[in-house]
């Protein structure tokens, strides 16, 4: 089997894997950082974006040995310990989840946005998050909470 | 409602959410167990064949594989059992063919299981039912439920004639006729309700873990009702007593309906851990979830409304195919029967109905219920066929309804379809959605889109459900082979600490902050130190789980009833310690106060002398602070509202946008304002998805065309607007918090508010109505036919 090394959340970490693992099946089930989920097989509903050399990535797209030598972020490593990302913070204020299953890929998607638009309006925003799925919210308080998370991430 | 920023009322931040946020939900394909092995499905590609012999010899060669096992490994145990009996309207049983775990001699739809292969890894599992060769003889499918029953092609089920399950009324049809012939005016509608797939955004999962110690299974399944599981497959499938099976269902990622039911897959892991001495996972991908999850909705109906000259009600008259599926699925013959005839008075006098059901098997997906189950049908059903009368007969939409409300001071109220209504003010929340919308003002709107070349459409919707399901005796008397009361129970720790253990099952809806809430609130505690637990038939002494917007209503009502029982014993150890008699015990903010006197004593010091009785009444009392409730409501609740939406029509591409929509709901006293509109706005688009996007669509020979997210239309955060939303209250009369449900409202409401508002927009055309999901392309060639 092929190796592969990368940096995941500020760890250097390598393994020997499956060509054909997916890496969002390697940062699962190889490294256990659950917190990426899995929601779909088409590369449509967004719950395992991750950051890829800082920017938004769908981890179902890419192969694991693709992510050679990459810098990684997943939703675990957003925040130190029990801290939260500003991101973070405006879902949990802003009611912006119910199930939390599609919330860890929402949260990345969103930090990404605000990354490149430092202020998005409401339309940016809805635009913004095509690519992720939620079922439960309607997308309301998302849409408050990814704001509100921006104007954090400005401060 | 009070200022309390953590009790009754309070918009307490969710305590869920820190886990959720940070990435430590643990779902349950998070969880890996030691010597795990992985099980992949071989599922039928073909909708209707006969399974003429399954070579697995490759497939058992293959890296990694550790056992295929097809359904004469299974031929031990029951198929899966369907939990409500339906009878025909001459009183013969509906038509109940055994739903196999693996499909037997013959397959039944797309997706039906056939092989399972377990291999030590995910991808080698996958790869191996490749090679997995079955046989299968084709059959002519039964797709169309009208050729179906009319003109059948094939049988489903040889024991079903005609593809028939049964044939169901409520009601006097030979009452109904009579006033039909008597009335001013008839409109009739006649429609399709769309067939959904739930796509709760978390695939199903499960994993057997069978520990050969002590003969005891557990599953770790993506279910809304772990104690119901457990019955189900324990009893009925598998022959598991209670006490050798624990059913554990963790954070779960969505439901909507779709993980009430138990599924095959479930009963495969437990089956094959014992026979591997290994626990096995299954997950499903997305794909096998739109062949494999129950769908939901799909009838087509012909509704007739008769009115007398000034547009009040005299009869209503319905006749529905419904669509079962190829198998019943857990509760799928109550859906298009109690939970849909039953709710078609609505909000209206209404004074006869008749309703006839005939369901039908095809050979697609099993149907049961999905967000709001039957009554977002009646909803749609009864909505729409008003607006179309107010068309026809000349009256505006907000006055027909008017003119037919059931008024404040005529609760409560017998409809003529079962249900006695315990309160309700519908002009309440008419008003206030008449108001928030600016419904006077609308014209206006309209000659302005007009000038920008937009036609402009307003949608009104008064709905009712009968939500914290249910009484068991009446449920019972309709069919249903479950009670369906809650349980709950209150341990007081010795340090004070509250654990809550509860049947209800939280999978989105926010159960560890309201039900604290309710808690931290009664008892007088700091919400820090309750803790809500749920999901596991280990830790919690019963429950029949979450669905019908039932868990504040009937979960929440069972905690309510433990902890009084908290405080009285609490009181009398009070007493004890204070001397005093308990009748003169008095319980306020979380202190047991002698009345008349300066003695107290906290709840902490309580909580402590029931572990540490040193001082105790042991001759009137048992140490310990820990009790039990079980709730059996008295009636159903009856949460109500009206949605006002607005939207624009492009006439050029028939594209829609929704340029307003206002809920105004009546659910009762309401608990967590934040949660509660939460819940609305995902209702609200999942109805908005219903009526402008979603369709699960057969072809011909039963393969399901949207088995993908790029084919299956879910609404993104682009296709749908913000919302605006208002509470109106009358508080329920026969549950102590006054609470009635609030989880399926906006799916119910919304789906007539939408269609209203794009038929009202199209109206310039003569267009009276128009399909679900009204598509552009539906929209377009409808203004074409209209032009010509």
């Amino acid at each position: 089997m092929p190796s592969v090394s990368m940096t995941v959340n500020g760890q250097a970490v390598s393994a020997d894997v499956d060509g054909r693992s997916l890496l969002s099946e390697f940062i699962r089930e190889h490294l256990a950082l659950t917190g990426t989920h899995v929601g779909c097989d088409t590369s449509q509903c967004g719950a395992c974006v991750i950051l890829v050399n800082g920017e938004a990535a769908k981890s179902c797209t890419m192969l694991a040995l693709q992510a050679d030598g990459c810098d990684i972020t997943t939703i675990e490593g957003l925040a130190p310990g029990d801290d939260l990302h500003p991101m973070q913070e405006a879902f949990r204020e802003h009611h912006g989840l119910q199930c939390g299953f599609c919330t860890p890929g929402m949260i990345m998607s969103a930090v990404d946005l605000v990354n490149r638009n430092a202020n998005p309006t409401e339309a940016e925003i809805r635009k913004g998050l095509e690519g992720n799925i939620c079922r439960c919210t309607g997308y309301h308080n998302i849409v408050k909470a990814v704001a509100a998370g921006a104007a954090g991430m400005r401060a | 409602m009070n200022d309390s920023v953590s009790g009754i009322g309070a918009r307490v931040l969710r305590r869920e959410d820190f886990r959720f946020v940070k990435g430590r939900g643990k779902y349950v394909d998070d969880i890996v167990l030691p010597r795990q092995a992985y099980a992949a499905i071989v599922r039928s590609p073909h909708a209707h064949a006969t399974i003429n012999g399954i070579d697995s010899g490759e497939a058992e060669q293959m890296p990694g594989v550790v056992q295929v096992l097809t359904a004469k490994d299974f031929e031990a145990f029951g198929g899966l059992p369907c939990g409500w009996l339906v009878n025909n309207q001459d009183g013969s049983p509906m038509v109940e063919p055994k739903h196999p775990i693996l499909a037997e001699g013959k397959v039944r739809h797309v997706g039906d299981p056939v092989a399972v292969v377990i291999a030590n890894s995910r991808n080698e599992a996958r790869d191996a039912a490749e090679a997995v060769m079955v046989d299968y003889g084709d059959l002519p499918a039964v797709v169309d439920m009208r050729s179906a029953i009319d003109n059948p092609t094939a049988l489903v089920h040889d024991d079903a004639t005609d593809n028939l399950c049964f044939d169901w009324v409520l009601g006097d049809k030979a009452e109904v006729d009579a006033a039909f012939a008597n009335a001013a005016h008839v409109t009739t509608l006649e429609f399709t309700n769309n067939r959904l797939s739930p796509n709760a955004m978390e695939p199903r999962c499960a994993i057997g873990d069978y520990d050969q110690s002590n003969d005891h299974h557990t599953l770790y399944t993506t279910s809304q009702n772990p104690h119901v599981i457990r019955l189900l497959m324990g009893a009925f499938v598998l022959s598991i007593p209670e006490h050798k099976l624990r059913v554990y269902s963790p954070d779960v990622g969505g439901g909507f309906g779709s993980k009430i039911y138990h599924y095959a897959e479930e009963a495969i892991v437990t089956v094959a851990s014992k026979l591997l001495g290994r626990p096995v996972k299954w997950t499903s991908e997305r794909t096998e979830a739109f062949i494999s999850d129950a769908h939901g909705r799909d009838h087509v109906t012909t509704a007739q409304l008769a009115m007398d000259e000034n547009g009040k009600f005299l009869a209503l008259k319905a006749e529905t195919l419904a669509n079962m599926g190829a198998y019943l699925s857990t509760f799928a013959p109550c859906v298009p029967t109690y939970l849909h005839a039953t709710l078609l008075a609505g909000q209206y006098k209404t004074p006869l109905i008749y309703c006839n059901v005939r369901a039908v098997f095809t050979n697609t997906v099993p149907v049961d219920a999905y967000r709001g189950a039957g009554r977002p049908e009646a909803t749609y059903l009864l909505e729409r066929i008003i607006d179309k009368a107010a068309r026809e007969i000349g009256i505006d939409q907000a006055e027909i309804r008017r003119r037919n409300f059931i008024q404040p001071d005529e609760f409560p109220y017998q409809t003529p379809v079962a249900l006695v209504y315990d309160t309700g003010n519908y002009e309440a929340t008419l008003s206030a959605a008449l108001n928030a919308s600016g419904y006077e003002g609308f014209a206006e709107r309209k000659a302005d889109a007009k000038a920008r070349g937009k036609l402009r459409g307003i949608g009104l919707s008064c709905y009712i459900e009968a939500c914290g399901i249910a009484p068991s005796q009446v449920v019972g008397s309709l069919g249903a082979r479950a009670g369906l009361y809650e349980a709950g129970t209150i341990r007081v720790n010795p340090t004070g600490s509250i654990s809550v253990l509860t049947g209800s099952h939280s999978h989105g809806q926010g159960h560890e902050t309201t039900f604290a809430q309710v808690v931290a609130e009664q008892l007088g505690q700091p919400i820090e130190n309750i803790d809500i637990v749920h999901g596991d038939t280990a830790r919690i002494p019963f429950g029949m789980g979450t669905y019908g917007s039932r868990s504040i209503a009937v979960g929440g009502t069972a905690i309510v009833k433990a902890v009084d029982k908290i405080i009285a014993k609490g009181k009398k150890i009070a007493a004890h310690l204070m001397e005093a008699s308990a009748d003169d015990v008095v319980f306020e903010n979380g202190t047991f106060k002698v009345t008349g006197t300066d003695k107290e004593v906290d709840f902490g010091t309580v909580a402590l002398t029931a572990y540490v009785p040193h001082n105790f009444p042991f001759e009137e009392l048992e140490p310990g602070l820990e009790e039990t409730a079980f709730y059996d409501p008295a009636n159903f609740t009856y949460p109500a509202g009206s949605y006002v939406c607005e939207v624009e029509v492009d006439p050029e591409t028939g594209i829609v946008e929704i340029c307003s929509m206002h809920a105004s709901d009546d659910f009762g006293n309401v608990i967590n304002p934040m949660i509660v509109e939460g819940q609305v706005h995902g209702g609200l688009v999942q109805g908005i998805g219903q009526a402008l996007l979603e369709q699960a669509i057969y072809d011909e020979n039963g393969q399901l065309l949207t088995a993908s997210y790029n084919d299956y239309a879910m609404p993104r955060a682009d296709d749908v607007p913000s919302f605006t939303v208002d509470h109106q209250v009358t508080a329920c009369t026969h549950n102590p918090l006054g609470v009635k449900g609030c989880g399926e409202a906006g799916a119910i409401g919304s789906p007539p508010a939408v269609i209203n508002a794009v038929v009202d927009a199209l109206s310039e055309y003569g267009v009276d109505h128009i399909e679900m999901p009204a598509t552009p392309r539906k929209i377009w060639r409808a203004i074409q036919a209209a032009k010509q």
